[in-house]
């Protein structure tokens, strides 16, 4: 050998020794050193997991009759921008779908086809962009052909799409009390903490009503398919296996055929004082409640059917729901809507004053005006009645007597606190009454949307003032004093917003100036009249059934706290009440009311509200001596309790008992007893036989009965 | 007989080169003045010896000192036949869920593979017997068949796989791939024009290494055609590296490579790769841009490599390897399967192997008998070494995708058959090696 090929032989031996150093530190590269990463992308290839949807519990009233039933059906999409990239425009995977789908080929491409000019349909409107339905009842296993075979059917997606149904015309009539259905976002995906399908319009969550308080029971638990899958997309096996859970069932106490009625009597009511000329009345609310905290039926005027929500909201329904044009039909005037009490609410100043001394037998002198610190407060309405007991007074609802019992609270009442100039300012006695009967706060209600309403303590004022002294509503720089009737009170509220003065206590002792209470709070209110004493949480779900039929979970509204009134003033009270049907200012809408049948006792309210028309309140219990049920209802800008509620209260009453011709919802004032779930996965009414089941209510929830969806793990 | 077999061996060391000076027979190990024949008794006049005297005479020959066979490289043969039962095992499970999933009999490319590896052991032998000289001869036979298949596979015999046409179909099945042949071609062509030293010339001349390369071009230019980019990287690399090692001047080969980059910048803008040639040029340099298109078989090869950790998902037990993830993963991706199922471990071992493969043949090399047995042996160690680099560092995306097997462990029959062979040229070098030098 030469020197020269002996020199460049070793340089051969260097060069062919680097390259395999080369390769066996790349390898040690891969396999040592990025070995989790490459792990994570290699189970990425090959694991997918097939998420199944639960299918989500039904809301069913108080016999199990369904008022919104949940169902997926799979949907079949084919997204043509994927497939018109392929070398025949799509058109073989479409004969393969087609063959699939069980519908000619030529059938599936008109319907693909894009509508312009000159296609009629069968084609598709939407952008060539989005994925297009073509079959949206598929059978799961031919979906899952589909899902499980992405690499024949690129562009083509199977996804369950969940269909909510309510029923007519309950869902109109509760439909802010059942609330609504939207996609998850994703900070919702984040606070739950549980596997989504992946697919938007799938994973639903409740946004209000009931369907966001209970959302976690309905939805149950999603499961979980991990298959392992080769090159080709083919299952090859399965490496763990969780089946969805079926949502629980929620049973509410809401009555169906009360719930028609007392929305029907609701919207009669404001469409009768509406073709009386009074077109500003266009809200208004009612509530039926048990004496002990279970609410039967909870109407907010208007309403809307909910189905709108269902495959996605137009913009104009949208604008319909939150818009102040057609005022808001979204909003649950039940629990959020804050109304003047007006006379209701001098039940809460008889006890008040009652606690603080003043004889439950006494005279009180009723005349037609009195005069407090130099400003004369009137009688509305009513002439001179001289000297009554506080029985009368409520049953004529006479404005003076309360007019001067407040003001004299008001004088020994640590006066000289009334200038508030800090939070921290001693609650008023008489208002410390009215939160002890639940007003100012939440109920507790298990709705997500509820107001607090106002009772004017010294604290609430003081934030008032300075919320809106020199900014909010800006007092002091609309205020005049020699201006419009606003403007002079804005100059005042400027001048003296922070002082509690005895005018403030005088009109706010028979439910006007400041107070406001929502619906549902009158109705607990009157409810712990009725029953003692006893203030409930109020609640509208009874129990949560498993789909096996278990009960899960019993509902009984909490109590959360006791009147600040003896039994002996309640009774007292509550006798006057029943006096007003009968000979007060309720006894003319209560004429001919079978009285006899059942005894109902009320008080009727007329709150005035400056500029507006007054808002109309009844509140109402009965029987008068054992008191079951609640009925309330606050309709604004109407006019007088007497007129407007009182003889819409009256028709639910007839609707509970079934007086007057009217059906009984609740004969005997009876519940029903709890439904139960039957073999078949329906709900049936407690004691309803097997053979009687079947037509009740078709809406078998068999576990495990959800559909597929595929995902694959990233 | 045994005076025949005397005078066989004694020509062995004739000079076939008459460049160089003829060398004392006593010189090369074996062929020393024999013990007394009378060890090895011939048969008796008129009778006929018994099975079983033949094979234990056969037995007794096959270990005696100047046995052939004892003066083959067993070293380089283990590695060989080492790597080949890897390969084995690799491409049975490699191919096995794909053949149970088509219904076919899950042994059938293990079978395929043994037999492979048996005819290609029998050619082995037959070269590694033949006197490493004589291969000058063949040398433009091997070399003008393969020119010829190349030319056949681009007319419409040929079978085009993954875009190359590189195939010529064969009735009942077969296929031949000439590029594997026509390497081992360029090796023998190039030792045997530039390997003989005229009398008095310290290296070969210019006009040698200019014929060499011209000789050379015919193959690679057909390649190119097909095109396979990966044997011609390889083809350039053995013409490039043997003319270099036959000891050429330094500036010329400078002079060489400077000529190469020119043609490389004249291929780039003169647009003579194809698109899909440029992107699996590309691809490895970044394997998630397209991870379904060009990068795919990179991204997947990486993925089940990296799956594999220290020892290994176990044979036949690899997740990606049984899903059928990584295309072509019984041939070109074969060290994917040996990364996921056999790990590091597994994938050091083949390194290893590899490496004494390459140690033995550079070895030969050195301890040639004459420049045509060096260059020999160094054209098949660049070969190997190189094909088993790229062929390797594409499925670890450290080089880019082309259509090389890797030595031994492929599944194939052409390259195995042109493996074999060329081991089979290593043991005959090794055979008539120098003892001193």
């Amino acid at each position: 050998m030469i020197p020269a090929s002996r020199r460049r032989l070793v340089v051969l031996y260097v060069v062919l020794a680097a390259l395999l150093l080369g390769l066996g530190s790349r390898a040690w590269f891969l396999q040592i050193a990025k070995h989790r990463t490459y792990v994570a992308l290699a189970n990425q290839d090959r694991i997918r997991d097939i998420v199944q949807p639960p299918v989500r519990g039904e809301i069913v009233d108080d016999t199990g009759a369904p008022m919104v039933s949940n169902r997926s059906e799979l949907m079949i999409s084919v997204n043509m921008s994927t497939l018109s990239q392929q070398a025949d425009g799509g058109k073989a995977e479409l004969a393969r779908l087609a063959s699939l789908l069980g519908m000619s080929s030529r059938k599936l491409q008109l319907k693909v086809r894009l509508c312009t000019v000159g296609v009629s349909q069968p084609c598709w409107p939407g952008s060539p962009y989005q994925p297009i339905p073509v079959d949206d009842h598929v059978a799961g296993k031919v979906a899952i052909q589909v899902l499980e075979s992405k690499r024949q059917f690129p562009g083509v997606t199977a996804e369950p799409q969940p269909v909510t149904q309510y029923a007519q015309p309950i869902g109109t009539a509760a439909s802010q009390l059942l609330g609504y259905l939207q996609p998850i976002t994703a900070a919702e995906v984040k606070k739950l903490g549980e596997p989504v399908t992946g697919f938007s319009g799938v994973d639903l969550v409740g946004q209000s009503g009931l369907e966001q308080q209970y959302d976690k029971q309905l939805r149950g638990r999603v499961g979980e398919n991990e298959v392992t899958v080769n090159a080709a997309g083919s299952v090859t096996g399965t490496l763990r296996k969780v089946s969805p859970k079926p949502g629980d069932d929620l049973v509410t106490s809401i009555n169906s055929k009360l719930q028609v009625a007392t929305q029907n009597a609701l919207a009669s009511a404001i469409h009768k004082t509406q073709s009386q000329g009074n077109s500003k009345a266009r809200t208004g609310a009612a509530v039926v409640m048990t004496t002990t905290g279970r609410i039967v039926a909870l109407a907010s005027y208007p309403s809307y059917n909910p189905s709108v929500w269902s495959g996605g909201i137009s913009a104009r329904q949208f604008k319909r729901l939150f818009g102040t044009s057609d005022s808001e039909p979204i909003l649950n005037r039940a629990t959020q809507g804050q109304y003047a009490p007006g006379s209701t609410w001098k039940v809460t100043t008889t006890a008040a004053a009652v606690k603080d001394g003043y004889s439950l037998y006494g005279d009180y002198n009723c005349p037609a005006a009195t005069t407090i610190s130099g400003h004369s407060y009137a009688n509305d309405g009513a002439p001179n009645l001289g000297p009554m007991s506080l029985h009368q007074a409520l049953v004529v609802s006479c404005d003076t007597v309360f007019y001067d019992l407040a003001y004299s609270m008001w004088l020994h009442d640590r006066r000289g606190a009334n200038d508030v100039t800090s939070p921290h300012a001693p609650v008023q006695k008489m208002q410390a009454d009215e939160l002890g009967w639940g007003f100012g706060r939440d109920t507790g209600v298990d709705l997500p949307e509820e107001n607090p309403g106002t009772v004017p303590t010294r604290e609430w004022l003081y934030y008032y003032w300075k919320d809106n002294a020199h900014q909010g509503q800006n007092w002091c720089k609309y205020g005049r004093a020699n201006g419009s009737y606003i403007q002079q009170i804005e100059y005042d509220n400027c001048q003296s917003g922070n002082v509690w003065t005895p005018g403030q206590a005088v009109i706010a002792s028979i439910g006007q100036g400041y107070v406001s209470v929502t619906p549902l709070q009158l109705a607990r209110a009157y409810a712990a009249l009725a029953n003692g004493g006893t203030v409930y949480a109020p609640r509208i779900g009874r129990a949560l059934l498993s789909p096996d039929g278990k009960v899960v979970r019993r509902i009984t509204p909490p109590v959360t706290g006791h009147l600040p009134a003896s039994k002996t003033t309640l009774a007292y009270i509550r006798s006057a009440l029943a006096g007003v049907v009968t000979q007060g200012t309720a006894q003319g809408a209560f004429g001919g009311f079978p009285l006899g049948k059942v005894c109902v006792a009320g008080k009727t309210g007329t709150a005035q509200v400056a500029g507006n028309l007054a808002t109309s309140v009844f509140a109402s219990f009965g029987p008068c001596d054992h008191p079951k049920y609640v009925v309330v209802m606050m309709i604004p800008d109407s006019g007088y309790g007497a007129d407007v509620s009182a003889p819409a209260v009256r028709q639910i009453w007839d609707s509970i008992y079934g007086l007057e011709g009217h059906q009984a919802a609740l004969p005997g004032g009876q519940l029903p007893a709890l439904p139960r779930i039957n073999k078949a996965g329906q709900i049936v009414p407690a004691g309803d036989g097997q053979q009687a089941s079947g037509k009740k209510h078709a809406s078998t929830r068999k576990p495990g009965s959800g559909q597929a969806s595929g995902r694959s793990r990233a | 007989m045994t005076s025949l077999r005397d005078s066989d061996l004694g020509r062995k060391p004739g000079r076939s080169s008459p460049g160089q000076p003829a060398r004392p027979v006593a010189a090369y190990r074996g062929l020393a003045p024999l013990a007394p024949r009378q060890k090895f008794p011939g048969p008796r006049p008129g009778s006929r010896p018994s099975l079983g005297r033949r094979m234990g005479r056969l037995a007794r020959r096959a270990v005696a000192r100047k046995s052939p066979l004892r003066h083959l490289d067993w070293v380089l043969l283990g590695a060989v036949l080492a790597l080949s039962l890897m390969g084995t095992l690799l491409v049975w499970s490699a191919t096995q869920p794909g053949l149970i999933h088509s219904g076919q009999d899950p042994r059938t490319y293990l079978m395929k593979q043994l037999m492979n590896i048996a005819l290609g052991l029998i050619f082995m032998g037959a070269v590694a017997f033949l006197d490493y000289r004589k291969l000058r001869l063949y040398a433009p036979v091997i070399y003008g068949v393969s020119c010829v298949g190349l030319v056949v596979v681009l007319t419409p015999l040929g079978s085009i796989v993954n875009g190359a046409y590189s195939w010529i179909s064969l009735p009942g099945g077969f296929q031949i791939e000439p590029s594997e042949f026509a390497k081992l071609g360029i090796i023998l062509m190039t030792a045997t024009i530039i390997g003989e030293l005229r009398h008095g010339e310290a290296r070969p001349r210019l006009r040698a290494a200019g014929i060499a390369l011209a000789v050379a071009a015919v193959p690679i230019l057909l390649v190119a055609a097909e095109p396979d980019l990966g044997v011609v990287i390889l083809m350039l690399s053995l013409i490039i590296g043997l003319i270099a090692l036959s000891g050429v001047r330094l500036w010329w080969l400078g002079g060489l490579a400077a000529a190469g980059a020119v043609a490389m910048v004249a291929v780039i803008n003169l647009h003579l790769l194809k698109t899909y040639q440029i992107g699996r040029l590309t691809a490895f340099l970044h394997p998630s841009a397209d991870p379904r298109g060009t990068g795919y078989s990179a991204a997947q090869s990486k993925i089940a490599i990296g799956n594999g950790w220290w020892t290994g998902q176990g044979l036949f037990h690899g997740p990606l390897v049984s899903g059928n993830f990584v295309p072509e993963q019984h041939t070109d991706f074969i060290f994917a399967v040996a990364g996921e199922e056999l790990g590091f471990l597994g994938c050091t071992l083949i390194i290893v192997l590899l490496a004494v493969l390459l140690l033995r043949a550079l070895r030969i090399a050195q301890r040639a008998d004459d420049q045509f047995g060096m260059l020999v042996a160094c054209g098949v160690a660049i070969w190997f070494g190189v094909q088993s680099f790229v062929n390797i560092g594409m499925t670890m995306g450290i080089m880019p995708v082309t259509g090389l097997p890797l030595p031994f462990v492929s599944y194939g029959g052409s390259a195995m058959f042109a493996d074999m062979i060329a081991i089979g040229a290593l043991q005959s070098v090794y055979r008539h090696r120098t003892v001193f030098t």
